[in-house]
């Protein structure tokens, strides 16, 4: 078998951590804003429930999380529920989305409450002031720390094996144990590079972007 | 008749009390500066005006309209809040201009916000988004600020900031425009071009309250002065009586440590 011939599977395997990494991303992201918002709630028992449901995703391995998602709505209420890459993609967007959650949280409460203050004096409506005022300025204080959330994304989409969704290194494993070649498993990396490198470039030029002020 | 009425305003975080029995009044056109040490509740005053903090008692009307009445503590919808709280602007002593919008349009960005909430906004869009922009060129250049529309906060000075904050309050046009130690965040050498701004507002008869701990500047501007200690107005009047020839011992004292 030609060495393209394996690139190729493999590439095509690196599809599915593409899809789950920004299908985790468009759909994680915006949760975690909302989460975030739950835990600065005023609202004493929406906050409490909201923190105790970060902990616990937190608190426990993504790869089990993966497997809770596929297996667990089966084991309660009978049949399958859900396909394996899209129960994959569930546990990464919950997963992620606490994740995400905290670094919003941390850059919403770093803005001096001045600027708050100046548009509640202008009239503004706290919609206004959230989204005219400060959402830009907490994403130009997050772009490095959701950098390194990104970037682990990337390597952690191949968790979703563990359910047999055939992601690049499940098929270069596949290829270990069936063909006895070990070169495509370490080949991955490259894949894996290049997308890292590709976010990098992006991350970069965002943060660039934003630089225009202060 | 005046424009402002306090009556017995109080405000308490917890058990302490900031606030405790404050009366005053301004006339249209008055220019007053509050002076008092650190602690004594003018900061605390001009907040409860901007309904930044709610007094704890007390009334506040404007124009004959009482907009805050702790005995009438009906629950408010945030427009009508919004509109009560219109009637005064604010300066902050840390200017807080957002950074993510040049000069013009800090300025501009209120006025632009509360133009789409009329019901005719559609109808006249462009005629009213000129209007606005004309009117925020002219408030800056009004300032000295001709040649920094475009610019961001961070590639201003201190006094430039300020005085982009001041024009930014000005656009609303308030009834009361509210100064909060304007020129403490500034160095020494560029508190006298944000005085100058503030002087020419009061010559143009705009009614202004200043908490201010420039007393040079407080007696060449102001209409009357506040002297406020505890919580409380120890005494005002004239200028020069306040500031020349107090009353009060407690006055006498703050003015003494000022040493002029």
């Amino acid at each position: 078998m030609s060495i393209s011939i394996i690139l190729g599977k493999l590439a095509e395997a690196f599809v599915i951590n593409i899809e789950i990494f920004f299908i985790t991303l468009l759909l994680g992201l915006p949760l975690g804003l909302l989460i975030a918002f739950g835990s600065m709630s005023k609202f004493k028992p929406l906050s409490a429930v909201t923190q105790v449901f970060v902990w616990v995703i937190r608190g426990t391995p993504l790869m089990l999380q993966v497997i809770i998602v596929f297996y667990g709505p089966g084991l309660i209420w009978g049949g399958q529920a859900m396909g394996r890459l899209s129960a994959a993609m569930v546990a990464f967007v919950i997963n992620y989305a606490c994740y995400f959650s905290e670094i919003f949280r941390g850059g919403i409460e770093s803005m001096p409450v001045g600027q708050q203050e100046a548009g509640q004096v202008l009239g503004m409506t706290k919609t206004q002031i959230f989204f005219k005022v400060t959402l830009l300025q907490v994403v130009k204080r997050i772009i490095p720390p959701m950098g390194n959330e990104f970037i682990t994304l990337i390597k952690d989409t191949s968790l979703a094996r563990i359910i047999s969704n055939k992601e690049i290194i499940m098929m270069a494993q596949e290829y270990a144990t069936s063909k006895a070649l070990i070169w495509p498993l370490f080949s991955t990396a490259i894949f894996f590079l290049i997308g890292v490198g590709i976010l990098t470039l992006l991350l970069n030029y965002s943060e660039k972007k934003l630089s225009y002020f202060r | 008749m005046p424009i402002l009425e306090v009556k017995s305003l109080q405000k308490s975080f917890g058990k302490t009390e900031v606030l405790r029995d404050i009366d005053f009044t301004i006339d249209k056109g008055e220019t007053i500066s509050i002076i008092g040490s650190s602690g004594s509740g003018k900061t605390t005053l001009l907040r409860c005006l901007n309904f930044l903090e709610k007094p704890s008692a007390g009334q506040i009307v404007v124009a004959d309209e009482i907009i805050f009445d702790s005995n009438n503590l009906t629950k408010q919808r945030e427009s009508d809040l919004r509109k009560k709280r219109l009637h005064f602007g604010l300066v902050f002593q840390g200017f807080n201009l957002f950074p993510q919008y040049t000069a013009l349009k800090n300025v501009k960005m209120a006025s632009e916000l509360l133009a789409k909430d009329r019901e005719d906004y559609k109808k006249n869009k462009k005629a009213s988004l000129n209007a606005i922009d004309k009117s925020a060129r002219e408030l800056l250049a009004q300032m000295g600020l001709a040649d920094k529309m475009e610019s961001y906060p961070h590639q201003l000075s201190g006094g430039q900031q300020q005085r982009v904050a001041i024009a930014r309050a000005l656009a609303l046009t308030p009834d009361i425009l509210c100064f909060d130690e304007p020129t403490s965040a500034l160095d020494p050498e560029l508190t006298g071009e944000v005085l100058k701004a503030i002087r020419e507002l009061a010559e143009q008869k705009r009614t202004m309250i200043i908490v201010t701990h420039e007393m040079a500047f407080a007696k060449a501007v102001s209409d009357r002065v506040i002297f406020m200690d505890g919580g409380v107005i120890v005494e005002q009047g004239d200028p020069n009586k306040v500031l020349g020839d107090p009353e009060h011992e407690r006055t006498r004292q703050f003015l003494r440590n000022y040493g002029d």
